[in-house]
């Protein structure tokens, strides 16, 4: 594969062609906070965190899916940039009720990774504190809204790894709310097989394993990986 | 249907027309409708029905004729004269049509005197036909010279003649950004794929914005053939008109317009006798104003949820379905048979070196006369509002325009002499948009205002990026706050940062642009904040102000348990 060269934060830095900017930011050891993009799946775009300054960009552009090209001139760690994720990671707070005190995931949560590791220590904008609920009609999970930052990994991965799509989102902007089917509860959903692969990709404990208590549910972030290389080597036929 | 035939259609329908001594035109269009005019134009078909006057006098359902604040307009045209009237009832129809057969003055209406402002001072390039044609009979269309552009274009220029016809025309994107559409075109038109796309974006959403709807439903084929130019110019074969769902009217005319144009052999298979093949299709929006934006268009077109995805990739190069798609506002379409049939020296002669042509506005707010105007790019503010318009009722102020609706900003009174082009509206920090112009009086009040369009943004943002879907709730919060007088300036500079992040981090345009009125009206109109926020004083006696001081930082508001519930939801 061609190699290309970059600029990363003053360094030259080689990538393969076709890779995105996330891919040769993260490979050269910079850390670079992400909710929404997980490997294996496609991206979205949508938490807005890994943003990076290009040379010749009027804005910042996402890392994650802006394809890395010859010659681009990158920033990743700017006051600015700093200052805006921090500002993002505060509105995700505002947006649901994360108690993270009561949390299943509680130390186990890229949220509050996330959080910690950009140094925000309080939110201050107001809490919208909606009321939203937790569906737990499926025999084996749980879905509790009040943590969902509508990052829809579960969407994606029921849709492109599964290939159910159980999951979607209703309504727009800040009622958005994953729905099961079309708007049922997640254990009468006919397409749901019950495979867990959302749960495990879920980046704070909206999606979680019933019987799990306050920071029992660790999510297995190996899971995807190992479930895509497998059946690229065709691991389960036979 | 050769060119010749389109030639005779013409030369018949004329002939018809003149045929009658008389034609009285009742406007049509959606504000007309809604103040009855379909009552009118029954009265008037009764009246002529009754007195036997088939042959002599015709009621013409007609499009819009611009000044919508005085509907039902009627406007009679006899014998190469015209005259309009306002506010027409049934009963004043029937004196304007008794006055037409005994041809005296009717008694107690009396027409727009001609040199009416409203109407003398416009320049109507793409309005040209609307509220002169039945907008439903192809053949008013075609006597009025329409598809001639296409046929010309067709059997007398190459798809690269057409592309440059239009960039030489300077016309520039009438949905908002402005972006050439000459290059647009070329773009599209390099674009490697065997398959490509046209799509007409009808999903005006900004408040106050009619101008696609108007001409929709006014001159729907004027629409169809800048479509057909636009797929012959790039090579593509199927076009789709995405019209807002809650524009009814336009999407019927324009099915009808389709079905007509595809029976007379204007679209379809073998366009005029030439090879080129277009077939239109109609996308109707559901509602969500996030859909005026060409990757939620795109995707909802798809079948998808209207969402946004992150450009490049542009449409020209991959749209929908993956293949090179051109997007264009529908004004800009219609604006397309004048630019290729009379030429593009012609339309670059209107208008200012930068911004050429013509635009067409929706002017509204709190002015004498509100309506569609077209108007050349550069003309003023002033003139706009003041001799067009009429002015402000009732002897008030003028205070401030809102253009571009809530992607726009405001132009306060000391700006009445900017020129309206691209450039100008860009420096004082507003857009052109698509062309809605909100007019506001000392009653309105800066911060109430800001506050309205960012709580149409908060409703209409769709969701899939973090900044947009919680940042404006946020700042819609803090503006009700400074509305309520329950703010402290430690609020004023939070709701500035978040405007910074939302318009940099956003992933699309309505994110982007969602920040530009508390901007704008902060820029111009910083004192009424300050007003509000230290003195607990609205000017303009719009906001209703807390009697109790503002919590501090830290107070109850602030408190996570306090939060209300079920607001959200």
């Amino acid at each position: 594969m061609p190699v290309i060269t970059l600029t990363i934060n003053d360094e030259l830095v080689s990538g393969r062609r076709g890779e995105s900017l996330l891919e040769v930011i993260r490979e050269h050891g910079i850390t670079l906070p992400t909710l929404c993009h997980m490997e294996g799946l496609s991206e979205r775009g949508g938490c807005r965190l890994c943003i990076v300054e290009v040379e010749g960009s009027p804005r910042p552009v996402t890392a994650c899916t802006t394809t890395a090209r010859e010659g681009m001139v990158i920033r990743t760690h700017t006051t600015r940039l700093i200052r805006y994720r921090r500002m993002i990671v505060e509105l995700l707070l505002a947006e649901r009720n994360h108690y993270c005190a009561v949390c299943v995931s509680v130390g186990h949560c890229e949220l509050q990774n996330v959080a910690a590791s950009l140094g925000v220590d309080h939110v201050r904008y107001e809490y919208l504190s909606p009321r939203v609920t937790m569906d737990l009609s499926h025999e084996r999970f749980g879905m509790d809204h009040n943590r969902c930052i509508l990052c829809t990994r579960c969407v994606r991965v029921c849709d492109e790894v599964e290939g159910v799509r159980t999951w979607d989102i209703a309504h727009r902007g800040v009622r958005s709310r994953i729905i099961a089917d079309l708007n049922y509860p997640w254990g009468e959903s006919e397409t749901c097989t019950s495979c867990g692969k959302c749960v495990q990709v879920c980046p704070t404990g909206a999606l979680f394993t019933k019987g799990a208590t306050v920071g029992e549910m660790v999510k297995d972030p190996g899971m995807l990986r190992r479930v895509l290389e497998g059946r690229d080597r065709k691991e389960w036929e036979g | 249907m050769i060119p010749a035939d389109l030639r005779v259609m013409a030369e018949q329908e004329r002939e018809r027309q003149e045929g009658f001594r008389c034609r009285i035109l009742v406007c049509a269009g959606t504000p007309c409708l809604s103040a009855g005019a379909d009552a009118v134009l029954e009265t008037l078909r009764q009246g002529v029905a009754e007195g036997g006057l088939d042959a002599e006098i015709e009621p013409v359902a007609s499009g819009c004729m611009g000044p919508c604040s005085r509907g039902p307009l009627v406007k009679v045209r006899s014998r190469g004269k015209e005259v309009i009237y306002e506010r027409v009832t049934p009963e004043s129809a029937r004196q304007i049509l008794f006055s037409v057969v005994k041809g005296r003055k009717p008694p107690t209406v009396s027409p727009l005197p001609p040199d009416f402002p409203f109407l003398a001072r416009q320049e109507r390039v793409v309005l040209a036909n609307s509220g002169a044609i039945n907008p439903e009979r192809i053949e008013e269309y075609v006597a009025a010279g329409g598809y001639g552009a296409l046929s010309h274009a067709l059997h007398e220029m190459t798809p690269d003649d057409v592309c440059r016809e239009v960039s030489l025309s300077g016309l520039r994107g009438r949905g908002g950004a402005g972006y050439p559409t000459g290059v647009k075109w070329s773009l599209a038109r390099k674009a490697p794929g065997e398959r490509k796309y046209v799509v007409a974006n009808g999903d005006e959403g900004d408040p106050g914005a009619y101008m696609d709807r108007s001409i929709m439903e006014s001159d729907p084929h004027r629409v169809l053939e800048g479509m057909a130019l636009a797929g012959y110019a790039i090579g593509a074969e199927q076009g789709f008109v995405y019209v807002r769902g809650e524009y009814h009217l336009a999407g019927r005319r324009l099915e009808g317009a389709i079905r007509d144009a595809e029976r007379k052999g204007l679209l379809g298979s073998r366009v005029l006798g030439s090879n080129f093949n277009f077939r239109i299709d109609i996308r109707t929006g559901a509602g969500a104003f996030v859909c005026g934006e060409e990757t939620s268009l795109m995707a909802s077109i798809m079948g998808k949820r209207g969402q946004p995805w992150n450009r490049p990739p542009y449409p020209a190069q991959k749209g929908l379905w993956g293949n090179p798609t051109l997007i264009n506002n529908v004004e800009t379409f219609a604006a397309v048979p004048a630019v290729v049939g009379r030429g593009a020296e012609w339309f670059a002669a209107i208008g200012t070196p930068k911004s050429r042509g013509t635009k067409v506005y929706a002017l509204c707010g709190q002015v004498e006369i509100a309506g569609l105007i077209e108007v050349p790019m550069g003309t003023t503010l002033r003139e706009v509002v003041f001799e067009i318009g009429g002015g402000i009722p009732s002897g008030k102020r003028f205070k401030a325009a809102q253009s571009g609706g809530p992607s726009g900003g405001c132009i306060p009174a000391a700006f009445l002499d900017t020129p309206l082009d691209y450039e100008s509206m860009e420096r004082l920090g507003t857009i052109m948009g698509s062309g809605g112009l909100i007019i506001m009086d000392e009653t309105s009040c800066m911060p109430d205002v800001a506050s309205f369009f960012l709580d149409f943004c908060r409703d209409e943002s769709c969701g899939k990026c973090a900044p947009c879907r919680v940042g404006t709730v946020e700042m819609h919060r803090l503006l009700r706050r400074i509305t309520s007088g329950t703010a402290t300036m430690d609020d004023l500079a939070k709701l500035e940062e978040l405007c910074e992040l939302v318009g940099t981090t956003s992933l699309c345009g309505l994110g982007m642009t969602a920040p530009n009125p508390v901007l704008s009206t902060l820029r111009y109109f910083r004192d009424e904040y300050a007003d509000h926020i230290r003195q607990r004083r609205c000017a303009a006696g719009v906001c209703a102000m807390a009697e109790s001081p503002a919590p501090g930082a830290g107070g109850e508001a602030l408190l996570h348990a306090m939060g209300v519930p079920g607001e959200v939801e």
